[in-house]
């Protein structure tokens, strides 16, 4: 049985990942919604442990079904990346809406694994379950993916002969 | 002493700081003198920093109510509050009047529908008189609201024009009824009266007629097409109501 109180001290923060990978709020609680469903559907199921990566791999599972799939509901909406933009700290360098176009721009591959690494501090052991891909798999993607967010931050992607040729 | 360059798996794991002690130490020790890779270590880091800088605000943002009664396994909290008196001033009523275009006939109420006539009724009381949060979307994002409750639902969700009858679409909610997602559109008249369209899935095999049922000064008729069943409630008289109602039936019945 899942202590109910857990699992609303859980929301905050499936909330922000959910925002995250999603870039929008509202499709974010969609899918925290739905991975709640889901959670008290297997609570018989749950043993214990780790409560925020059991959610975390059922919304996995959740995001994998509904939402990869459908590339056409990427990208967050225009007026709410701007109502968000204007809590960001006084002379943030990088805007919400800047970091927002770049993680929408990655593969959603990429998207989990920074989010499970740099937003939810999870072990790399716990990610790999998590995700149910191997640890050597979460360690070439989560290379790629720095790469990749680096290359969509910086706005440069690598193009290099060709400038030098002309 | 390290003399190798640590492969790439380590230097995440330091930026990460997922080794233990020894290990972390080796690791800075080679860094300090590779001014390369401790840069590229540390812009790995500032990435991270980045995520929780830009996202962090979503977690003191207030929580929405369906999420904390979805976390308590339980519907939202009408129903919780409102569930027992309801179900006893149920029993109290007296006239439950079949319509069928407008015809009367001595049909018996459907009970399988009157969860749902309770429902919308309750779900009325509640959130007809309220001023500052009566919708959580607004009908300024019509096509955003009927988009997510269609959804949640799992059933395409229209909203009938009823301007023509002096009515305005306020917005609408999410419900969490007895069958499942419930969902709640608000429609307003010029004075501030307000009727609301409930729409919720039946079990009831096929097509109801009309229905007519009153709670707590409520009027509602309600009826069941197709596995959704409609109620619409408000506190105008009934034969206003069913005006509206036919309304609505033809809207959704082009």
């Amino acid at each position: 049985m899942i202590d109910p109180d857990a699992l609303v001290a859980e929301l905050p923060r499936l909330r922000r990942y959910g925002r995250a990978l999603l870039g929008d709020t509202m499709r974010a609680d969609d899918l925290v919604q739905d991975t709640l469903e889901r959670a008290l559907r297997k609570a018989a199921h749950w043993r214990g442990g780790n409560l925020r990566a059991w959610l975390l791999t059922l919304m996995h599972n959740v995001f994998v079904n509904q939402v990869r799939r459908n590339d056409a509901l990427r990208g967050a909406s225009e007026a709410e990346s701007v109502e968000l933009a204007s809590r960001d700290a006084n002379g943030d360098r990088l805007g919400l809406r800047d970091l927002d176009r770049a993680m929408q721009a990655l593969s959603a591959d990429h998207r989990e694994i920074l989010l499970l690494v740099g937003l939810e501090n999870l072990r790399y052991e716990e990610i790999a379950s998590v995700l149910e891909v191997p640890i050597g798999t979460v360690m070439s993607r989560l290379s790629r993916a720095r790469a990749a967010l680096k290359v969509q931050l910086d706005g440069a992607p690598p193009r290099p002969a060709l400038t030098r040729v002309k | 002493m390290m003399m190798k360059r640590p492969d790439d798996a380590l230097l995440h794991a330091f930026a990460d700081d997922q080794l233990d002690a020894p290990e972390r130490a080796e690791v800075a020790r080679w860094l300090a003198a590779n001014p390369e890779a401790a840069a590229q270590v540390a812009q790995w880091q500032a990435q991270s920093e980045a995520l929780h800088r830009h996202y962090d605000p979503v977690l003191d943002s207030p929580l929405p109510a369906h999420l904390l009664a979805a976390a308590r396994g339980r519907p939202a909290s009408p129903w919780a509050r409102w569930g027992m008196a309801a179900a006893i001033g149920w029993l109290c009523i007296g006239a439950i009047a079949g319509f069928v275009a407008g015809r009367n006939t001595a049909a018996p109420p459907v009970l399988a529908a009157l969860p749902l006539a309770r429902e919308a009724a309750i779900a009325h009381a509640v959130y007809a008189p309220e001023v500052r949060h009566p919708v959580e979307v607004g009908a300024d994002q019509r096509e955003h609201l009927l988009g997510w409750l269609s959804k949640r639902l799992g059933h395409p969700l229209e909203a009938p024009a009823l301007e023509p009858l002096g009515y305005q679409l306020v917005g609408g909610r999410l419900l969490s009824a007895q069958s499942g997602p419930g969902a709640l559109l608000m429609y307003e008249a010029a004075n501030g009266e307000r009727l609301t369209l409930f729409v919720g899935a039946d079990a009831t095999d096929g097509a109801t007629a009309f229905r007519f049922a009153e709670h707590g000064g409520v009027n509602v008729f309600y009826w069941v097409d197709a596995g959704y069943g409609y109620a619409l409630s408000g506190t105008v008289p009934r034969e206003r109501l069913l005006t509206v109602a036919t309304a609505v039936y033809r809207a959704l019945n082009p």
